[in-house]
């Protein structure tokens, strides 16, 4: 398990050759990246301004992993969130899950990217075209997170 | 800290904690932490949160349930009321939009 908080972009495919380097038990490697969109609530975003809690990331996105190692049989789990000013474009955050199938792969990937979103102390300031404001939490994505309680 | 004895009963009972503030609520309340002694009647979380609403104006406006507001102690997210302990880090902020 590898859990980095950073400012600089990231290398999904240098992230993804280290994540099984030397473990031919990998059979299957999923993976997501999620980026900064130019529109959101009907306004065009030009920038946005993600803030954290420091010495509460690290732990939050290790402990979510922690989870995810428990209910899925996952030989590796890489996450990179960054902070600080991005553009649209711009990637925030990387998810990959390796296991010897793909579906212990495709569902802790998932499952990873709805714990973080729900649990993981980051918020997002857009600027728009009127102006700037502090992105709203969504109930769609606590009942993402929430439909992983009853499996 | 000289001016306190601390031999005398009082002292003991002096909790320090350190309150940290993110987002939105830090921006409105034009701070992001502070060190605070608790009073004698502030014991748990949601006695906190009372006292820092009754500081009025934007305070109350963060701190009176109005709006939503999460609660972490020692870096880890309390859903139910939790007592305070000497030496706490609390933190205050808005539902979470990472990712």
């Amino acid at each position: 398990m590898s859990v980095s908080v950073q400012r600089h972009d990231f290398d999904i495919s240098a992230e993804i050759t280290d994540l099984y380097a030397g473990n031919t038990k990998v059979g299957a490697i999923a993976s997501f990246i999620g980026l900064v969109r130019d529109m959101n609530d009907g306004l065009n975003v030009t920038e946005i301004e993600l803030e954290h809690y420091p010495s509460m990331t690290q732990k939050c996105l290790e402990s979510i992993v922690q989870q995810a190692e428990k209910r899925w049989d996952l030989n590796g789990v890489r996450i990179i969130h960054r902070f600080g000013t991005l553009k649209p474009a711009d990637q925030i955050v990387l998810v990959i899950a390796s296991s010897s199938h793909r579906s212990d792969a495709f569902e802790a990937c998932e499952f990873l990217m709805d714990y973080l979103k729900t649990q993981a102390p980051f918020w997002k300031k857009e600027s728009t075209e009127v102006g700037e404001r502090w992105v709203e939490a969504r109930k769609s994505d606590d009942e993402a997170a929430s439909r992983w309680n009853s499996s | 800290m000289n001016a306190i004895d601390p031999t005398k009963e009082s002292f003991k009972t002096l909790k320090n904690i350190k309150i940290l503030y993110f987002a939105r609520l830090r921006e409105t309340l034009g701070l992001d932490q502070e060190n605070i002694i608790l009073p004698e009647n502030v014991t748990d979380t949601r006695q906190l949160q009372k006292y820092l609403s009754n500081k009025g104006d934007v305070w109350e406006n963060e701190f009176s349930q109005k709006k939503a507001v999460r609660i972490a102690v020692n870096q880890e997210v309390v859903m139910a009321t939790q007592i305070l302990q000497d030496g706490d880090e609390v933190a205050f902020f808005p539902p979470v939009t990472g990712g």
